[in-house]
C-alpha cells in the first residue's frame, strides 16, 4: 500500500514539473516581463528607463530561460524561471507584481473565508444530490422519475448566473431572509454563509441527481441486486442498502476529486457576494493584470487537481479491495 | 463589398456540416438507424427545430456586407483614383432585416410594449407649462422587450446574441476534433511510446483548472483583435477577410483547453477497435497504418466526435456567459448574453427595477441551452447507449 502512494506520487512529479513549465513559458516566453511592466506602468508614457526598473524591482531582469553571462550552474539559475517558477514546486509564491504582497500569506488568509462557503455547500449539494438521485431511481420510469429528470434537464440549462443574482434578488432583496453579500469574521460571517450555499446547492444539483441517478440504475442492473430481490428483500431495502454501498465507489470517486477544489471557491460566486476568498483574489489579480498572483494561483489549482486524483486512486484501493495496486 | 469574420467561417462549416449529417442520415448505415431512432423521439425532434432555428438566426448574422458610402447628393463617393469608398460598418443580413429595431433608439429605460418611458422627466406643453411625466416613445409599443439604458432595443440585443452563442459552441469543437482526433488515435493504435507522450501532454493540460488556462490565455493573447462594431481598414486582409477576430481567438482557447475529454475517449476506443477482427484482417493483407487508421479507425471514433459536441455546446454557451462576465469574454461591442448580464446586473438593484434585460438573456439562453442539452442526451442514446453511463 505504501508503495503504491509513493509510486502514484512519484508519477505526478512530471506532471507538477509540466504545469510549472507550461505556467513559466506562458507567463514569461510568450508574455515577456516588458510586456507586463507596461501593462502595469500603463500603455502610454512608459519610459524604456522605467521599464528596466520595474523590471529590476520584482526580479524580472534577467533572462528568461537560459543566462548565457553567468557561468556553471549560475547559468540556470539566474533566470527568471528558475527565480521565480522553481520556488512555486516548495509553495514559495513570491510578492505579487502591483501592490508587493506576500501572495503565500494572502493564501493562508483567503483559504478560509473559500473553505467557509464551499465545505457546506458541497457536502449538503452531495446529499441532497444523492437523495433525490436515489428517490428518482427508486420511482424509476414513473413520472415522478421523468419530471424529475425534465427539471434537472431545466435546471442544469440555466446559467450560473441567473441563479446567483435572481437569489440576490428574491431572497437577499425581495424577502430579506439573507444579507445580499458580505463577509464577517467568525461566527458572524453564518448568515452571510447561507445564500451563496444555497444558490450553489441549487445551481449544481441537476447535473449530480442525473450523474448519480445513472450510477444508481447501472447497480441496480447487476445479478447481486437479482439475487437480493429473488431472497425477498423489499425494493427500498435493496436499493438503500445494497444498491447504496455498491455505488458508493463511483460516489466517492466523484466527491475525492472534487475536494482539493474547496480551497479554491467559486471565481463567479464569491466576486457576487463580496467574499474575500481564494476565487475573488483570483479575480480582482485578472482584473488588475497582475500576473505573479494569477501565476500563482494556476499552479496551486493544477497542484490540487493533481492531489484529487492522487487521493481518488488511494480511496478506491481503501474501498474497493477488487483494485490491486498496480 | 462582402467581408467575412474569422467567426463566419466557423459558421458556414456549422451549416455544411448540418446538411452533411442530414445527407449521409438518408444514405444507408449506422447514422442513419440512429436518424431513425432519433425521428421517434418527439422532444429531440421539436429541440432539433428550435436548434435550427438558432443556427438559421446565426447564419443570417454571418454574411455580411459593407455599403458605399454616399455623398450629400445620394451620388457614390469616391476616392481621387474613382474607387468606391466603403462603410466601416459591415452590416449582416440579420441588421438590415431588423433596421428597425437596430435604429428605432429611445432615450434610456421603456419597459416591454411601453409606449412612455420608464423615468419620469420634465416635459414642456405646448402652452409653456411645465409638468414632470412620462414622455412618450418615439416608438410606441413597438419594443417587445424593453430598451436598455441607452436606449437601444434588447430583443435586437437579444438576437445578436445568437450567433456569438452558436460560434462559441460550434468553433470550440472545431478546434477540439483535429487535435483530439489525431493524438487520441495515434496514442491508440501506435500505443507505447507515443502513447506516453500524448497521455502525458493531456494529464498535464487537464491539470490545471480550465477557467484558470483561459483566462491566462485571453489575458496574453485576447485583448487585440476586431471586438464587434465598425471594422477599421487595416483588420481587412484581401479586401473582405478579417481573420484577427477576438471570438475566434476564444474559441481557440477554448478548444485548447478541452480537447483532453474527447481525446482520451478517442484514444481509449481506438485501443478497442485496433484488436477486431476486421483490423487484424486488414493488417493480415498488408495495408500500412495509415492506411488502416484513415479507412478503419477514423470513421469508427467519428461518432464520439459527434456526441461530443452535442453535449459540450451546452456548457460552451454557458462557460461564454460566465466569462463575458468576467471581462475576458468577448468585446463589448459584439453582442453576446454575458455582456448584456454583465450590464443589467444592477438595474435588479435599482429602484423601480428593471428586469427585461436580463429577462431577454435568460430567455435566449435558455431556449438555446435546454434544447441542446435534450438534443445532445438524444443523440448519445442512439449512437452509443454505453456512454449514458460514463
Amino acid at each position: 500500500m505504501l508503495t503504491y502512494i509513493i509510486r502514484r506520487i512519484l508519477y505526478a512529479v512530471p506532471i507538477i514539473l509540466g504545469v510549472n513549465i507550461l505556467t513559466a513559458v506562458l507567463f514569461f516566453y510568450i508574455n515577456t516581463p516588458d510586456d507586463m511592466a507596461r501593462k502595469i506602468l500603463g500603455e502610454k508614457n512608459v519610459t524604456p528607463a522605467a521599464i528596466e526598473n520595474w523590471k529590476r524591482d520584482h526580479g524580472y531582469s534577467l533572462p528568461s530561460f537560459i543566462n548565457t553571462e553567468e557561468k556553471g550552474t549560475a547559468k540556470i539559475t539566474q533566470t527568471v524561471f528558475f527565480q521565480k517558477s522553481v520556488p512555486l514546486l516548495w509553495f514559495d509564491f513570491g510578492r505579487s507584481d502591483r501592490n508587493n504582497i506576500d501572495i503565500g500569506n494572502e493564501i493562508k488568509h483567503r483559504m478560509w473565508p473559500s473553505l467557509a462557503i464551499s465545505v457546506p455547500m458541497f457536502m449538503i449539494g452531495v446529499i441532497v444530490d444523492l437523495f433525490v438521485a436515489m428517490m428518482l431511481a427508486y420511482y424509476r420510469g414513473t413520472y415522478l422519475d421523468l419530471w424529475g429528470l425534465f427539471l434537472g434537464v431545466i435546471l442544469m440549462s440555466i446559467s450560473t448566473l441567473f441563479y446567483i443574482i435572481g437569489g440576490q434578488y428574491f431572497l437577499g432583496k425581495v424577502l430579506k431572509l439573507f444579507p445580499v453579500s458580505g463577509y464577517d469574521t467568525g461566527i458572524y460571517s453564518a448568515k452571510f454563509i447561507i445564500l451563496p450555499v444555497i444558490i450553489g446547492i441549487i445551481s449544481t444539483v441537476g447535473s449530480g441527481v442525473r450523474f448519480y441517478r445513472t450510477v444508481f440504475l447501472e447497480e441496480i442492473n447487476k445479478d447481486y441486486i437479482r439475487t437480493a430481490r429473488a431472497k425477498g428483500l423489499s425494493e427500498g431495502k435493496v436499493l438503500f442498502k445494497h444498491a447504496l454501498k455498491n455505488a458508493m465507489i463511483p460516489v466517492l470517486t466523484n466527491v475525492v476529486v472534487s475536494i482539493p477544489f474547496l480551497f479554491y471557491g467559486s471565481l463567479i460566486m464569491e466576486t457576487f457576494f463580496a467574499i474575500p476568498g481564494l476565487g475573488n483574489f483570483t479575480i480582482e489579480a485578472i482584473q488588475a493584470q497582475d500576473f505573479a498572483i494569477v501565476r500563482s494561483m494556476v499552479y496551486l489549482g493544477s497542484i490540487l487537481y493533481i492531489a484529487g486524483l492522487i487521493l481518488t486512486d488511494i480511496s478506491y484501493t481503501l474501498v474497493d479491495p477488487r483494485v490491486r495496486f498496480e | 463589398m462582402p467581408v467575412i469574420l474569422a467567426t463566419d467561417l466557423v459558421v458556414y462549416l456549422l451549416v455544411g456540416a448540418v446538411f452533411y449529417f442530414a445527407a449521409a442520415s438518408r444514405k444507408e448505415g449506422a447514422l442513419s438507424s440512429a436518424w431513425r431512432e432519433l425521428k421517434r423521439n418527439r422532444l429531440a425532434m421539436i429541440s432539433l427545430v428550435v436548434l435550427l432555428a438558432y443556427v438559421g438566426v446565426a447564419l443570417l448574422d454571418s454574411v455580411r456586407y459593407r455599403d458605399p458610402i454616399l455623398e450629400d447628393d445620394g451620388t457614390a463617393a469616391r476616392t481621387a483614383e474613382g474607387g468606391l469608398i466603403y462603410s466601416p460598418q459591415a452590416l449582416s443580413l440579420l441588421d438590415r432585416a431588423f433596421t428597425g429595431l437596430r435604429l428605432n433608439t429611445e432615450k434610456t429605460y421603456s419597459a416591454p410594449f411601453a409606449a412612455a418611458l420608464y423615468s419620469k422627466e420634465s416635459i414642456e406643453l405646448s402652452d409653456g407649462a411645465i409638468v414632470r411625466d412620462y414622455p412618450p416613445l418615439k416608438h410606441p409599443r413597438s419594443h417587445w422587450l424593453g430598451t436598455d439604458k441607452v436606449g437601444n432595443d434588447v430583443l435586437y440585443a437579444a438576437l445578436k446574441g445568437v450567433r456569438t452563442g452558436i460560434v462559441i459552441g460550434a468553433g470550440t469543437t472545431i478546434v477540439i476534433i483535429p487535435f483530439a482526433i489525431f493524438f487520441g488515435v495515434m496514442a491508440g493504435y501506435y500505443g507505447g511510446f507515443i502513447d506516453d507522450i500524448v497521455q502525458y501532454i493531456y494529464t498535464t493540460l487537464a491539470s490545471i483548472p480550465g477557467v484558470l488556462l483561459i483566462v491566462a490565455f485571453m489575458l496574453l493573447f485576447g485583448t487585440s483583435g476586431y471586438q464587434g462594431g465598425l471594422i477599421s481598414q487595416k483588420d481587412i486582409y484581401f479586401k473582405l477577410f478579417v481573420p484577427n477576430d477576438r471570438l475566434f481567438w476564444l474559441c481557440l482557447i477554448l478548444g485548447i483547453t478541452s480537447w483532453t475529454d474527447l481525446c482520451r475517449l478517442i484514444r481509449g476506443e481506438t485501443l478497442k477497435l485496433r484488436e477486431l477482427e476486421y483490423v487484424q484482417a486488414s493488417r493480415a493483407f498488408g495495408i500500412s497504418k495509415p492506411g488502416i487508421i484513415y479507412r478503419h479507425i477514423v470513421p469508427n471514433v467519428m461518432h464520439l466526435v459527434l456526441i461530443t459536441f452535442v453535449l459540450q455546446f451546452s456548457g460552451l454557451v454557458l462557460a461564454e456567459a460566465i466569462l463575458s462576465y468576467i471581462g475576458i469574454g468577448v468585446g463589448p461591442e459584439m453582442g453576446s448574453w454575458g455582456n448584456m448580464i454583465n450590464t443589467a446586473r444592477l438595474e435588479l438593484s435599482r429602484e423601480p427595477i428593471v428586469w427585461w434585460n436580463l429577462f431577454g438573456a435568460f430567455l435566449f439562453m435558455l431556449v438555446l441551452v435546454l434544447p441542446a442539452n435534450i438534443f445532445g442526451d438524444a443523440v448519445r442514446d442512439s449512437l452509443d447507449p454505453r456512454l449514458r453511463f460514463r
